[in-house]
């Protein structure tokens, strides 16, 4: 039983607003004790100072492909909760893919003892929405949420018509299982393309209008309205769905919204050299389009920043952009993005912070990204003054394909605790 | 990346950002090489001791020929890979295939394949000594064919200053007009036009200094030259256009609608034709048609661009003896 107290803390925690230097009592794997709460004869077998250091609750991850079981020469899970856990995050939600579609209890219960076996970052599964995620058969949503999946989600997947992704959102209701849906027509959506535009026609790759989320989007909406179920919709990338999104809102519409938090930083000038680091679905669109989206979350209309971490093996990246495998390995540049974002001026820390914990916790219906007493001690340690350089020999995920290699970042992860445990510190490389 | 430090021709990747007067030197070059029908051939030895590979990703015939043929002009040892049958279909990564080939010992790839940057993906992989020349990636560029374009055209109208050009067909997938828009931007050309039904028109193409024109009369008027592109039957079936018959009503080029342009206007096409589709067979082998000086053209153009790149490695390699 773990015993610790934390001195001097400057503990930042949106939910209960709380942004001040105190100490934090640890028993076990709860939170016993903030500030004044904590008792005096509180007997601490460990203490640290976190002097001139932050501490944040836990990060929530909406979104992350472990690739395992299925692809496990990308990565396994105790890789990346690992890698997770290096970057702050104690909570991952864990994506379906077709290779890994996890559309059984049986798969679920063998994700969550791979995560417990780990013993890093929590994982919570959202789970297929169809079988196999072919989109023709709803998967057994019942069983799902049974096993403990926070959430149903297609991935990239295409639905096959409007009928079945209407069922799907009615037989989920069912279950009060909430929906994680991509908005993207598949018509519209050419494999290995970019945003389109005078940079596509140029570099001569196949273009992805904005209309293949918008049109999409559309269509859900108007489920939406009809059965009222809830929607999330997963990294929105344009300016276009960020005014649907509000207008939705608006008209009181039970719908959230995401975006990665690397939408909020590349464009598709990035691509300009073919690089397939930057090949992403969605695309990197427009600098209008990621203006937008930086608008977006400032004004508080999206709900959350994930990570949509994808690991890869390297020569998934070596090749001819279109034939690259789309996604980011992401992890390590969550928090420090997010920051950078409050350095520009674009969020405000606590809102920055909010992004990452409680509000992502909730649309997945937990009670992370909280610290409070009595909660669970599922927090990071943070020093805002540590400037250091991102180098991908140093990434702690098996995916080492990010396109921010070289950039500095101010801030860094310097110890995670998961139920109280440490899990991650990076002077012991733990 | 396709250049050498003191500018000359590296790799030949695409005809952006090439200087005018290294597209000149190409053009000079390749007029040296240009033979004259019924003479005999003579071999050049600039390219003896050297090692050509062909990687051929994608069908082709013309190009292929025109680069071996220029490959054999130069007295390159030449190897034809129609890779395509071969190692990627069981498996072998691009990257893995071309360090094979690398490993048997060559000098230059030619490549032609069906992903747009897969030349300079090549370009950026292999080793330092090898040349890569770009026989066409995806929708991306098309460097010779374009150049040899511009030496049919230089061997017409010697000034590009004022002439009208117009570029007639699928813009949007075709490697062969933006290489083309390129060049004769850099070569400064009076006016530039495609014309093309909207289904065929790549977004934002107005960015890269042409006017977009949807009327084919309208787009004809007062041409200097006329350059047809291939109109493939694949496109048919994915709703870019409702029938052959329809696209040669509104697009074909006619005998009446050629009057439209100026009465010196030379017509052009990259090949294979397809008469009686984009183009009109009493057109195609009209006295205005430059169609065959093209392909003559294509083997001078090769060999010009062959020669600059092989050069450019001895120079190099030079150097680096002296250092």
């Amino acid at each position: 039983m773990s015993q610790i107290l934390i001195k001097n803390a400057h503990v930042i925690n949106p939910e209960t607003e709380l942004d001040e230097v105190i100490d934090i009592a640890i028993n076990g794997s709860k939170i016993a004790g903030l500030g004044k709460s904590v008792s005096k004869d509180f007997k601490a077998k460990e203490v640290i100072d976190a002097k001139d250091h932050w501490v944040l609750p836990g990060l929530v991850d909406l979104s992350a492909y472990l690739r395992e079981p299925g692809q496990e020469n990308k990565t396994r899970i105790p890789f990346e909760t690992y890698s997770a856990a290096s970057a702050g995050i104690t909570r991952i939600c864990c994506m379906p893919e077709p290779l890994c579609a996890i559309d059984s209890g049986a798969m679920v219960k063998l994700i969550r003892s791979k995560v417990k076996k780990a013993g890093y970052s929590r994982v919570s599964v959202i789970g297929a929405l169809s079988q196999h995620l072919k989109g023709e058969q709803l998967s057994h949503m019942g069983s799902l949420k049974y096993v403990g999946c926070v959430g149903l989600s297609q991935g990239h997947a295409p639905v096959k018509d409007l009928s079945t992704l209407r069922k799907a959102m009615e037989y989920a209701v069912t279950f009060d299982m909430p929906l994680f849906l991509h908005p993207i027509d598949h018509s519209l959506m050419i494999t290995g393309g970019m945003h389109e535009g005078a940079l596509s026609t140029r570099l001569g790759l196949n273009p992805i209008p904005v209309a293949a989320e918008t049109a999409a989007m559309a269509q859900i909406l108007t489920l939406v309205e009809q059965t009222q179920s809830p929607v999330h919709f997963c990294r929105l990338s344009s300016s276009d769905s960020m005014k649907m999104l509000k207008q939705a809102k608006d008209s009181g519409l039970p719908v959230t919204a995401d975006v990665a938090a690397h939408q909020l930083f590349l464009t598709e000038m990035d691509v300009c050299d073919y690089n397939p680091l930057c090949h992403t679905v969605p695309p990197l669109r427009s600098e209008r389009d990621r203006d937008a989206l930086r608008q977006a979350a400032s004004d508080g209309l999206i709900d959350a920043i994930c990570s949509d971490h994808q690991p890869h093996e390297i020569d998934a990246k070596l090749a001819p952009f279109e034939e690259t495998s789309p996604g980011i390995s992401a992890f390590e540049t969550l928090l420090p993005l997010t920051m950078r974002l409050v350095e520009e001026k674009v969020l405000s820390k606590t809102q920055a912070i909010s992004y990452l914990t409680n509000k992502p916790a909730k649309l997945i219906r937990k009670r992370s990204g909280n610290i409070e007493v009595g909660r669970a001690a599922d927090f990071s340690i943070y020093d805002p003054n540590e400037f250091w350089q991102l180098e991908t020999e140093k990434m702690t995920s098996r995916g080492k394909n990010t396109p921010f290699s070289g950039w500095g970042f101010n801030g860094k992860t310097i110890k995670t605790f998961v139920r109280g445990k440490k899990v991650y510190d990076l002077n012991e490389g733990l | 990346m396709q250049l050498t430090a003191d500018g000359k021709l590296k790799h030949f990747l695409t005809t952006e950002g090439i200087p005018p007067l290294l597209l000149e030197e190409i053009l000079d070059r390749a007029e040296q090489f240009v033979s004259l029908p019924g003479k005999a051939q003579v071999k050049a030895p600039l390219l003896r001791g050297k090692t050509v590979m062909n990687l051929f990703f994608e069908n082709s015939t013309r190009t292929r020929t025109t680069f071996e043929l220029a490959a054999k002009r130069l007295s390159a040892d030449l190897v034809n890979l129609d890779i395509r049958n071969s190692a990627t279909s069981k498996g072998e990564s691009l990257l893995d295939t071309i360090r094979n080939i690398e490993a048997m010992g060559c000098d230059m790839f030619v490549v032609r394949h069906s992903s747009s940057s897969a030349a300079h993906f090549i370009a950026k992989y292999c080793a330092p000594h090898i040349s890569v020349i770009n026989a066409g990636d995806g929708r991306h560029a098309h460097p010779t064919q374009a150049m040899l374009d511009m030496l049919t055209i230089r061997q017409h109208k010697p000034d590009f200053t004022p002439l009208k050009i117009a570029i007639v067909g699928d813009i949007k997938h075709s490697r062969v007009a933006r290489s083309e828009i390129h060049a004769l931007n850099t070569l400064c050309a009076g006016e530039i036009r495609v014309i093309a039904p909207i289904t065929l028109m790549p977004n934002g193409i107005e960015d890269m200094g042409v006017k977009v024109y949807t009327n084919m009369e309208e787009g004809l008027k007062d041409l200097d030259v006329v350059i047809m592109l291939r109109l493939q039957h694949e496109r048919m079936n994915t709703a870019q256009l409702p029938s052959v018959r329809e696209y040669y009503a509104r697009y074909g080029l006619t005998e009446e609608r050629l009057k439209l342009a100026k009465p010196d206007a030379i017509v052009m096409h990259p090949g294979p034709v397809n008469r009686g589709v984009e183009i009109d067979s009493r057109v195609a082998d009209g006295s205005q048609s430059v169609i065959l000086q093209q392909v003559t053209n294509g083997v001078a153009v090769r060999m010009a661009v062959m020669s600059m790149a092989i050069a450019s490695q001895a120079s190099l390699a030079k150097e680096k003896g002296a250092s």
